[in-house]
């Protein structure tokens, strides 16, 4: 199964790398099978972030597909790369994790804001609906999934400093309507 | 975004890639740090003025090739810890094995001396200055492979720190041999080591501020 696996990534990439559209997208589907249960063990206890890691790891692996030495097994890099934005999550909420436990701590405190946070996300898509895609797309991968600029950049299509751009005017646009709309 | 959507607008990038970008960056980074290195080497400390002389001796050929074998390991370590998921593997056997060798050449130079010789063996005249020397000479190949790496992936961070590291201080000791008359094997294996570790420890320890992606 997993040599099988392997023997099937290898030959997709390969034409991938080459310039090959179809044989890539056949590639990066394949990856997110097998990047999704890599994942889901590792994650055993935070199943809600196994798809967040997954569309980061995909990202990476796009981003650094120069990095693929043919010598080497396709699984072993990309499992380097998942891992190495698996470790990069857990960091990130350990820092989050401990500034939450200083300043929330108390249980009932933390399910209502869990819900109004649901709520706010509602409202958010809502409002962000409104605005042309040259400015939701850059909001929406910057500050609400905090990609950064240059990762957006890359999967919108558009330059770094068009994202900038795009995030600055858009959250203005957005302040001006719920300003307009109270 | 889905994952789907993700993939489809992924893909629609597939524009093709250039193989071998490691080996194509490194050998960038090496032509470029030697050349860096030789400057510096023969502008602030001047190359020894006796290299044709020199160059007679067996013992020279000895420490070129010492310090030569360590700068091609350290390239070869740092390129493979530059790619995801690609093992030190062979690479450090090739580090290993030049210092092993200037050490066993070192005991039989020691043993077979007189003891009032050994000292000078050991110490030279140029101690005091050799490891630092080398350090400074280091630091055109310290910064082309801190450039070479960040235009790669490397997932092990600390690791990839030490290898840059290394592969700098091997490649100052290189240029630094041009300059400096020591040639006793004892002198070679402790003080040339001594000045590629200093910016192997550097390396390491700013590996992962200096390499995250």
């Amino acid at each position: 199964m997993l040599i099988e696996n392997e023997v099937v990534l290898r030959n997709l990439l390969i034409r991938g790398l080459t310039g090959d559209a179809v044989a890539y997208h056949e590639f990066l589907k394949a990856v997110s099978v097998h990047l999704r249960s890599f994942l889901r063990r590792r994650l055993a206890n935070l199943p809600h972030e196994v798809e967040d890691v997954v569309q980061e790891s995909l990202i990476a692996i796009h981003n650094q597909r120069h990095t693929y030495d043919a010598s080497q097994p396709v699984t072993a890099w990309v499992h380097a790369i998942a891992k190495y934005k698996l470790v990069d999550l857990l960091r990130r909420r350990g820092n989050r994790e401990a500034l939450n436990d200083s300043l929330e701590g108390d249980d009932s405190l933390s399910v209502s804001a869990g819900t109004e946070a649901i709520d706010a996300r509602r409202d958010i898509a809502k409002l962000l609906n409104l605005l042309p895609e040259r400015q939701r797309l850059p909001i929406l991968h910057v500050k609400l999934e905090g990609l950064s600029v240059a990762e957006a950049a890359s999967l919108t299509g558009m330059s770094e400093s068009a994202v900038k751009i795009g995030v600055h005017r858009g959250l203005k646009a957005l302040a001006a309507k719920i300003r307009g709309g109270t | 975004m889905n994952t789907d959507d993700l993939i489809a607008v992924l893909s629609t990038k597939a524009t093709p890639v250039q193989p071998n970008a490691a080996a194509r960056r490194y050998s960038v980074a090496a032509g470029w740090s030697f050349l860096g290195a030789t400057v510096l080497m023969a502008s602030l400390f001047g190359v020894r003025s006796d290299l044709v002389d020199a160059a007679m001796l067996p013992m020279f050929w000895t420490k070129i090739v010492f310090v030569a074998s360590l700068a091609a390991a350290g390239l070869v370590a740092a390129m493979r810890v530059s790619l995801p998921g690609v093992p030190l593997g062979w690479a450090a056997h090739a580090l290993i094995a030049p210092v092993v060798a200037i050490g066993v050449l070192a005991a039989i130079q020691l043993v077979n001396s007189d003891h009032a010789l050994r000292s000078e063996l050991f110490f030279g005249t140029t101690w005091r200055s050799c490891p630092f020397q080398i350090a400074f000479l280091s630091m055109p190949m310290f910064i082309a492979v801190l450039w070479a790496m960040k235009g790669l992936a490397p997932t092990r961070l600390r690791l990839a720190g030490a290898a840059m590291g290394f592969a700098a201080g091997a490649m100052g000791a290189l240029v630094y041999s041009l300059h400096c008359p020591e040639l006793a094997a004892p002198f070679l294996g402790f003080w040339y080591s001594l000045g590629m570790l200093i910016p192997t420890a550097i390396g390491m320890a700013l590996g992962s501020r200096l390499l995250r992606w």
